[in-house]
């Protein structure tokens, strides 16, 4: 059943941009068409892109901000989503727990 | 000519096209009754016409129009049993999740213990916590922790309060409200010391799930949890209900002043935002002896009734059972993919 609403509806994860929606949905309160709005701006995209895995597979590798095959070198984990933190502008908990623990400011 | 469908459990049923329309129309007055909310617009059900008509395997939404998706019930689906339409593949959760955000491209995944109702969870709290650290450290995707409140669970046999049900039969109406008022202070700590404890852990936000399956009594305990994760530690709540009504097992209890038995989805969707929800899932449950397009046209209703008002995304459940989805363990590709797409190209939905 996860693949049929996948297939049917869903902006594709980390194969494209649904991840980051979902972020400022969580973290901001806000509806979907602002939230794309919202990354489409902070990526220099428009909304239509942000589903389109064609163009961020290209984009998120030259943002860093992870990929969904196995990349070497390409940010992932705790890495990608620091980086996300920084793109969107917002605060993701575990890299504020993880500047906590290991003393790292940037 | 006749067009292939489903009843809400999931056998194939034939309609002529006025039948089709038909159905639809009835299962949105059904929830516009209830609710005391508008119907579908005729424009509306003639979009759901033409595509429970069209002789495609699947449909979906129009491109650009994609929203996001949020889970429940954690990796149930791939290592659970039938109960939660799982396949037991050999699979642990922390490689479950990981699929999830690979393989299946998901948005957001919840973490959550296969005994997925917080009384059990809390016993294991230590495990719960450290799985999530480990997985936020290994994922790039959006994850909450989540579990059901089930109140029920805190009544004898399984707990140490006493049974409403068993309390009600004999008029013991007073005694039964006290009994939920107490059971529902310890579901209330035990959903506050597992969502907190969560915080450290790095966690995206606490999915609170199937609320209120227990009535008014387990709503109030979360909207109370909810407001002291949302406005005490920061964290969002997402908050999916279990039923399209509030049933009133107590009847009296009141948040904020407002009435929680009787509550429908745009009622609940309000009293959620109050508490400091951020996304809200409504509810419409399957009837097994209707038609997919009746189940289709209510829970639509239900759900537009909610969108047209949200100050938050609202993300309507449609898993079995629920928003025209049918009650059946494997439910089909072409019912399936229909209830989503229409649940945002007519329900306006901000994810599902």
């Amino acid at each position: 059943m996860h693949i049929a609403h996948l297939l049917a509806s869903s902006m594709g994860g980390i194969r494209a941009a649904g991840d980051l929606v979902a972020r400022m949905q969580l973290s901001k309160k806000m509806r979907i068409t602002e939230a794309k709005q919202y990354v489409a701006d902070k990526l220099h995209v428009t909304p239509l892109d942000l589903s389109d895995p064609t163009m961020m597979r290209a984009l998120r590798e030259e943002l860093d901000i992870g990929v969904i095959t196995g990349v070497p070198g390409i940010a992932k984990g705790l890495a990608a989503k620091a980086r996300i933190a920084e793109l969107l502008d917002i605060e993701i908990n575990c890299v504020e727990q993880f500047k906590k623990k290991t003393g790292l400011h940037y | 000519m006749k067009i292939l469908t489903r009843m809400g459990d999931s056998s194939n049923v034939e309609l002529t096209r006025e039948e089709l329309r038909t159905e639809f129309e009835q299962g949105s007055e059904e929830a516009a009754k209830k609710a005391k909310v508008p119907v579908l617009t005729e424009n509306e059900v003639d979009y759901l016409v033409d595509m429970f008509a069209a002789p495609t395997r699947i449909w979906g939404a129009q491109r650009g129009n994609e929203v996001v998706m949020t889970k429940d019930g954690c990796v149930n689906a791939l290592n659970s049993s039938r109960m939660s339409s799982g396949v037991v593949a050999p699979v642990n959760r922390e490689v479950g999740v990981r699929l999830f955000e690979s393989m299946l491209g998901f948005d957001s995944m919840e973490i959550s213990h296969n005994d997925y109702s917080v009384k059990p969870q809390r016993f294991l709290k230590a495990l719960e916590m450290l799985h999530v650290e480990l997985l936020m450290e290994t994922t790039i995707f959006p994850l909450l922790y989540g579990f059901m409140p089930n109140l029920g669970l805190y009544y004898r046999p399984d707990g140490s309060f006493e049974n409403p049900s068993d309390l009600m039969p004999f008029g013991k109406i007073a005694e039964a409200r006290a009994t939920q008022e107490e059971a529902g202070k310890a579901c209330l700590e035990d959903c506050i010391e597992m969502s907190d404890c969560m915080v450290e852990m790095g966690a995206d936000g606490i999915d609170f799930d199937t609320v209120a399956s227990t009535g008014d009594a387990e709503f109030y305990s979360v909207l109370q949890a909810c407001d002291h994760v949302a406005n005490e530690t920061g964290l969002p709540v997402e908050i999916g209900m279990s039923a399209e009504m509030v049933l009133g097992f107590h009847g009296q209890l009141e948040y904020n002043g407002k009435r929680l038995a009787g509550m429908w989805p745009h009622e609940q969707l309000q009293i959620c935002e109050e508490a400091g929800c951020a996304i809200f899932g409504p509810v419409s449950n399957t009837n097994t002896r209707k038609t997919v397009p009746w189940n289709l046209g209510k829970a639509l209703t239900f759900v537009k009734a909610c969108t047209e008002i949200a100050k938050i995304p609202v993300h309507p459940n449609v898993g079995m059972g629920v928003g025209g989805v049918p009650m059946f363990e494997t439910p089909a590709v072409d019912v399936v993919t229909r209830c989503s797409a229409a649940m945002v190209e007519i329900g306006k939905a901000d994810g599902l």
